[in-house]
């Protein structure tokens, strides 16, 4: 975006050393940090800033929420691989950033986030709209910076975006006071460059760990590959295929991890996990090596850590060394760029024989594969699986999906059959409702060439949905599947398991969203059966703005299989047998 | 187990709230903590005692390290070092019963560094078992002490020993170059050990 005359001043800036003020020092840094599109909401703090910015070929995408902002940096972020940009300004804007940051945060994603703060001389005296945001977001920032000098801010945005995206990515924060922003300095961008990338140093990965490591791999019996979100933040999916293939090892993903390794690949076993494929769990509780790469033992992925895959050994391929041997002991740590790592194990490791546990694993899947979904006779009901699955088939799979967090998420992993690294963008290690829309903005952005479906529930849409007039206002294409079933799905399906169905607060009751969607411009359709779905996806596609369908599914449906937060990761909770859906699906 | 961070921190402002932070974080209580000036310009050198067990401890040492303010850190409980604390104590004197502190303070190998005529200043360095000991036959006396400030263990490891990562960044500014001594050199390899 911008105008050309826009541009050119911007790039002499970069040249040549300028004095600027401080807001201008803003966008001139973010314009040779390669940022296009930013997310933000103005306010008194923050508005020296928002002053300078018609003079900057930069896109300022305004939300209606500052958790938006930093949820739309997140996708954008999440879909591209480059840093997401959100703006706020102090006291309230801030602090409603924050929410989006820890998600980034938990889930290891590159944003900086600007805010505005107080002028530095009535710093500290609770001044209005002052919040001590750089204090309130250190644990759940990779780090942050406060500044109160013009002369600072090229320097702590540069440092920003290097350690957003360096070693495990992840968020950065930097507070520039008003003050800051409105002094002028000389602004020199090549001066500003932060000193080098200083790797972690406790990483190691040394010639004999590489070869115990194959070692393992070359006697084990029963390997699986645990392939995690490292995988694509690493850009080692060509490395991990190899691996798996070169060796016959199956691979099981985390939910991040999904896309990371092709749906359609032979070796590909499926989700591991609560919620997880039955037989992926099986086979890790009765594995002889697991292979980690990129992932880091989450709650949710091993159950109980002391039942967890007790006859294997552990290779873990981690860049971040906090991690390793935090909740699983490790045998052999690679402690390392996952790439890097990969690409000299490979030559270690030469082709054997995996077809005996292949079948042993194939088997196991047993009786699901009877039960395929897109079998089974339509009973009238509609159900999220359905869904999911349909919008799969229609796309080709090909769209980014960009889910909230809950049931849905869990049939979204299970249902869509993800090819590609980066297609499914979903709140993992934070578990944020409100996540879906403006993250789906965000990744709309990133990516303005792609098919972005948000599969969201009606509980966690209802959160973020005043940025339909984002969506709105910025004349972008998004799809919007709600699945709709009257409550806050998952936190029920916990009642009626863990609670004696004591559905407590669950029941909800939420406006039409068709014409909620309506009322901001938006186009929309109501879907009661299955035999409707095919064609209101077909619809939502060839809409040419936005369009909202609203998918009223069974209400008490549950995800399965479930394993109890705590458990081991065999003792499954299984779909009794009178339900009449698959567990899961079978595809192929 | 008991654990002795040493690390080398930018100085700068914020930085000990981020350092502190991670243990409040995992509920751990700082037992001591001693932050000032090192032998490198705008590196600060802390030492910083705490009870967690030694699994945690090799992930305290790795989360320190991802702190961006946090230059060095090495976990030197189990290693040969020198571990001291300062502790200035006040205590009630007249000149009537000053003999019996001075006493004191000569078996103790402590100094008196301030005498009034109701009161007087003890320094006294050494290790922690030796200040409490001080304390606690001052303690006898009721009502004797009216003060204690004490420092916080500061600790070097013994011998010639170089971090690799101090190594890396070559030698302080004003470290002066020794001779090729054959003085038992450790040069600290870092090796993530597993839990025992």
């Amino acid at each position: 975006m911008g105008t050309i005359d826009q541009t050119l001043a911007a790039n002499a800036h970069l040249i040549t050393p300028t004095r600027l003020t401080g807001a201008e020092i803003v966008w001139a840094t973010l314009v040779g940090e390669g940022v296009k599109d930013v997310f933000g909401y103005p306010g008194g703090a923050i508005l020296p800033v928002y002053d300078a910015l018609r003079k900057f070929p930069i896109h300022h995408v305004l939300v209606r929420h500052e958790q938006g902002a930093s949820h739309m940096a997140d996708g954008y972020a999440r879909a591209s691989g480059k840093v997401g940009v959100a703006i706020a300004t102090s006291g309230p804007g801030a602090t409603n950033l924050v929410t989006g940051v820890a998600t980034a945060m938990l889930d290891s994603i590159p944003i900086v986030c600007i805010t505005g703060n107080v002028s530095s001389k009535i710093l500290g005296t609770d001044a209005f709209q002052e919040v001590d945001i750089t204090g309130i977001t250190l644990p759940v920032t990779k780090h942050n910076f406060l500044v109160n000098r013009a002369e600072d801010i090229a320097p702590a945005i540069r440092s920003a975006f290097q350690i957003a995206v360096s070693g495990r990515p992840g968020p950065v924060l930097v507070d520039i006071t008003k003050d800051a922003q409105q002094g002028t300095a000389i602004f020199d961008f090549a001066a500003a460059k932060p000193r080098p990338y200083r790797p972690h140093p406790m990483l190691r990965v040394e010639d004999s760990g590489l070869a115990q490591a194959a070692e393992l791999i070359r006697n084990a019996k029963r390997p699986i590959i645990l392939a995690g979100h490292g995988v694509s933040e690493s850009g080692a999916m060509e490395q991990v295929r190899t691996l798996a293939e070169r060796a016959q090892i199956p691979v099981a993903l985390t939910l991040l991890g999904l896309g990371n390794f092709p749906a359609s690949h032979p070796l590909n076993m499926g989700m591991m996990g609560m919620h997880g494929e039955a037989w992926v769990n099986h086979a890790i509780q009765e594995a002889d090596l697991l292979i980690a790469c990129g992932m880091r033992f989450d709650d949710r992925v091993t159950g109980s850590t002391s039942t967890y895959s007790l006859k294997s050994k552990k290779i873990h391929i981690e860049v971040d060394p906090a991690e390793v041997n935090k909740n699983i002991k490790i045998d052999v740590a690679l402690i390392g760029d996952l790439r890097e790592v990969l690409e000299q194990l490979l030559p270690r490791v030469s082709s054997r024989d995996g077809a005996d546990w292949i079948k042993t694993i194939e088997t196991s899947k047993g009786a699901v594969a009877v039960r395929d979904i897109k079998n089974l006779p339509d009973s009238g009901h509609l159900y999220a699986a359905h869904v999911i699955h349909d919008i799969w088939r229609i796309t080709g799979g090909n769209a980014i999906v960009v889910t909230d967090v809950g049931q849905h998420q869990m049939w979204e992993a299970q249902y869509f059959h993800h090819e590609h690294p980066r297609s499914l963008i979903t709140s993992g290690g934070l578990g944020t409702m409100g996540f879906a829309l403006p993250a789906a903005i965000g990744a709309k952005f990133a990516c303005p060439g792609k098919e972005v479906w948000v599969v969201a529930g009606d509980g966690g849409f209802q959160m973020t949905a005043a940025e339909l007039s984002t969506i709105v206002q910025e004349a972008i294409k998004i799809n919007i599947a709600i699945i709709n079933n009257g409550f806050l799905g998952m936190v029920r399906q916990w009642q009626q398991f863990f609670y004696e169905s004591n559905y407590e607060a669950t029941p909800l009751v939420s406006p039409d969203f068709v014409k909620l969607a309506d009322a901001h411009g938006i186009a929309g359709r109501a879907v009661h059966t299955r035999a409707e779905v095919v064609d209101a996806v077909a619809e939502a596609r060839s809409a040419p703005g936005t369009f909202l369908l609203n998918f009223l599914v069974e209400k008490e449906e549950s995800v399965y299989p479930m394993i109890p937060a705590g458990s081991a990761l065999h003792e499954m909770i299984r779909r009794p047998v009178k339900d009449p859906l698959v567990e899961s699906p079978d595809d192929k | 187990m008991l654990h002795t961070f040493v690390a080398y921190v930018e100085d700068l402002p914020g930085v000990l709230t981020r350092v502190a932070s991670l243990f409040r974080r995992l509920n751990i209580n700082i037992n001591s903590l001693t932050v000032g000036r090192s032998e490198r310009v705008g590196l600060s050198r802390l030492t910083l005692v705490c009870e967690a067990s030694s699994e945690a401890g090799n992930r305290i040492r790795a989360s320190l390290f991802k702190l961006e303010n946090v230059v060095d850190v090495d976990d030197i409980a189990k290693d040969p070092a020198v571990t001291r604390e300062l502790a200035l104590i006040k205590v009630a004197a007249t000149p009537s019963n000053r003999s019996q502190i001075f006493d004191l303070v000569e078996v103790f190998r402590a100094r008196i560094v301030d005498l009034t005529s109701e009161s007087l200043m003890i320094e006294m360095t050494g290790v922690e078992s030796k200040i409490e000991g001080l304390i606690e036959v001052l303690r006898e006396d009721e009502g004797r002490i009216l003060e204690i400030c004490r420092s916080g263990k500061m600790t070097m490891r013994r011998g010639r020993h170089i971090s690799s990562v101090l190594k890396a960044m070559g030698a302080a500014p004003d470290e002066v170059a020794e001779p090729d001594a054959d003085a038992a050199e450790t040069v600290e390899e870092i090796i993530p050990t597993e839990p025992e």
